[in-house]
């Protein structure tokens, strides 16, 4: 009997069950912790200026990924200014659940920057929302921001 | 490396201490993956979990090579042909190694000075199976200090209503007298 | 056989650290950005990159080869990524080299890193998923348990007693006092070895290497752009590796098989006829004390139960006839697995090139070997290098 004839048709074919019992905790970065410290601190953003690209990163990274020179600590001031480049609105958690209340998502950029982020759009319902329009992030009080992507509660349209 | 790297090398790395990584000096962020499998055992394996709940331990014979293969696979990873037929084997077998463990799987300390048995798992080679046909399993109720390596062990099994078609349907394995 | 010949023209390490702030990202790009500084090259020379991280549970990033990938100067470029266990780091010297013997590319960056230190409770944990999940995983093993088993079976058929076994513990961190990105050079005594925590006997705290973050980086050159680069390229003359039965409880662990057919391979390949005459220094892969005694002799550069009277005759050590882990290996410089593999092949070269500093062995070695070990006690990688 082939292999494959002896796999098909088997009532006794059973699973294990089993999961991967690890946690985990990452660091920033050296950027990273610039950037979120920043944000925490000051409720203001950074990027970081590669001058011979003409590129700034947003977030900023200690490096430019077009020419490797280390642009760690070229920080520039970023205004808390975007529009919005693209969007969907999500029905289901992140696990397939229904959402209570759908959410709306967007890549962000960041007005004079070559970057942006991913974040949740909020004060505004999806019908009203398009691409091109311009947002700006609204930040959790100083007191409740522990350095991290959820000090900025969403973006709202400007 | 010249010196001119040697000496670069201190400022790649920002070493931090547990503390300021589990403490919040740095900005970090968390996550628990929280994932779940359910992983096929396949036909060779699911027979080898019904066998145990039975109280006994089977392989798979390979008619090319001529070895009975434990745990039962449904191709000879040697040969790499369909195994053959089913091999009942015996639940005794020798220790071709082992180890006595002071901590548990994920590095935490067990508590030997507060009388906690150290782990003893061991290579166990089963009777009835080829020459070399290990399988991974607990040595226990001896003294660490009293395992050797080629002593004659039997399995220890939980009563049949308890054992539920898994590897610790035997609870762990005890020494016993020379083969005869 | 139709291969172009190989050099590696630079090469780049950070500072091996238990817990380092920087990101996957960021340890890639000090360890590349050093290598091709120091052989004043710039990402525009490079064709394509070879990237090796060993599981993806330690990092606790699902596809880490991508996390790496732009700082390993991978932006817009052809990136691949390997893994084979502990082997990963040797292995992208091997696939680095594969990517440029074959005509394909001329250059190519090999970076390997790990970060380790995002796991909790412990990295260690993360291994539990490597056994199998039905007939091994309920007994819930660690690691440490199958080296233990091994290093049991190891003594046991030589008859190596393990207080012997521990002078590599002192030897390589001894060694590693001189390397600049050591995490834990220390002057030890085999007493201290001896002495130190019980983890799973025979194997002590001091017979293991520590969990750490660290990244390594080289730079490979077909020989017409070798040649334009560097006045000492370092030729890779030499690869092999080969994958053991995943069976591990039915193999004899005494012997490592899978370490003498990568050797063989490599060997064959660079015209070596009498391995422990033509190879004058050596980085076997030593996660543990008995690891690079069990890997010599699997390397045929130590006969079978011979090992252990050859490192006690300070056969092994820097200033004797096969200087062995002059970096400080994995017990000295730290293990960031795929990183602490890619080091070895680092320190053969800048050693071949007479630049080791003060870890330097004497007599201008011209012929070394760098391997690894990996995946579920199975893998062998082997490279051999020639100045």
């Amino acid at each position: 009997m082939a292999l494959i004839e002896r796999l098909q048709n088997r009532p006794d074919a059973t699973y294990w069950p089993g999961k991967i019992p690890m946690t985990y905790i990452y660091t920033a970065g050296r950027a990273g912790e610039a950037f979120f410290k920043k944000l925490r601190d000051s409720g203001k953003f950074i990027g970081a200026r590669c001058e011979d690209c003409d590129l700034t990163y947003f977030p900023p990274r200690i490096f430019c990924e077009c020419c490797f020179n280390r642009i760690e600590g070229n920080w520039v001031n970023v205004k808390n200014r975007g529009v919005v480049h693209t969007l969907t609105i999500c029905h289901e958690t992140y696990d397939d659940k229904p959402k209570e209340t759908p959410s709306i998502v967007a890549f962000i950029r960041f007005e004079d920057t070559d970057g942006g982020m991913f974040h949740r759009l909020g004060d505004v319902d999806y019908e009203d929302c398009y691409i091109g329009m311009p947002v700006e992030a609204v930040l959790k009080p100083k007191t409740q921001r522990k350095g991290g992507i959820l000090d900025i509660k969403h973006f709202r349209p400007l | 490396m010249d010196i001119k790297h040697q000496k670069k090398i201190d400022k790649t790395v920002t070493s931090l201490r547990k503390k300021d990584v589990t403490g919040g000096k740095v900005v970090t962020e968390s996550w628990e993956p929280n994932l779940e499998y359910a992983w096929d055992n396949g036909p060779a394996i699911s027979r080898y979990l019904a066998e145990l709940k039975k109280g006994k331990l089977i392989g798979k014979r390979c008619n090319k090579c001529d070895r009975v293969l434990l745990p039962p696979r449904m191709f000879c990873e040697i040969c790499w042909r369909p195994t053959d037929e089913w091999v009942y084997v015996e639940d005794t077998g020798t220790v071709n190694t082992f180890c006595i463990s002071h901590v548990d799987w994920k590095a935490g300390r067990l508590n030997i000075k507060g009388g906690v048995r150290p782990f003893t798992p061991a290579v166990i080679e089963i009777d009835g199976a080829s020459k070399g046909m290990g399988i991974l399993h607990m040595i226990d109720k001896t003294n660490p200090k009293n395992i050797k390596m080629g002593m004659r062990v039997k399995a220890v099994w939980k009563p049949a209503e308890k054992r539920e078609g898994s590897i610790t349907d035997i609870e762990y394995f005890k020494p016993i007298g020379k083969k005869k | 056989m139709g291969y172009r010949k190989v050099a590696v023209v630079g090469a780049g390490i950070t500072k091996f650290a238990r817990y380092a702030q920087e990101t996957v990202s960021e340890l890639s790009y000090e360890a590349t950005k050093m290598a091709l500084d120091s052989c004043e090259m710039n990402l525009s020379q490079i064709d394509c990159v070879s990237v090796g991280t060993a599981p993806d549970a330690f990092d606790g990033i699902h596809m880490n080869g991508e996390a790496m990938a732009e700082g390993s100067g991978g932006w817009c470029k052809p990136v691949m990524r390997n893994y084979v266990g502990g082997g990963t780091g040797v292995m992208s010297a091997i696939h680095g080299w594969q990517h440029v013997a074959s005509g394909m590319f001329d250059t190519c960056l090999v970076v390997a890193e790990e970060k380790m230190s995002s796991a909790f409770p412990h990295p260690a944990g993360a291994f539990l998923t490597i056994f199998d999940h039905t007939t091994e995983q309920p007994l819930m093993p660690t690691l440490l348990w199958i080296f233990a088993i091994e290093m049991q079976r190891f003594m046991a058929t030589h008859g190596y007693d393990k207080k012997d076994i521990a002078r590599v513990a002192v030897k390589n961190k001894g060694n590693a006092l001189n390397h600049p990105s050591a995490q834990l050079g220390a002057e030890i005594t085999v007493e201290d070895v001896l002495n130190s925590e019980i983890m799973a006997y025979p194997v002590n705290r001091l017979d293991v290497s520590p969990t750490s973050d660290g990244a390594v980086a080289l730079v490979l050159a077909a020989e017409h752009v070798a040649r334009r680069v560097t006045e000492k390229p370092v030729w890779i003359d030499g690869v092999g590796h080969a994958l053991d039965s995943a069976y591990w409880c039915t193999r004899d662990l005494y012997y490592p098989d899978y370490v003498e057919v990568a050797a063989r391979k490599a060997y064959e390949m660079a015209g070596i006829k009498e391995p422990h005459k033509e190879i004058h220094i050596a980085e076997p892969y030593d996660p543990f004390t008995y690891k690079e005694l069990h890997h010599l002799e699997g390397l045929q550069l130590a006969p079978r139960g011979g090992s252990v009277k050859m490192l006690m005759d300070g056969h092994f050590d820097r200033d004797g006839n096969l200087p062995t882990c002059p970096s400080g290996g994995l017990l000295g410089v730290g293990n960031p697995i795929a990183a602490a593999g890619l080091m070895k092949v680092a320190e053969i070269f800048w050693q071949l090139r007479g630049e080791a500093g003060k870890r330097q062995v004497p007599g201008q070695p011209k012929c070394g070997l760098a391997q690894a070990w990996g995946d579920l006690m199975q893998v062998g990688t082997v490279v051999v290098m020639r100045a």
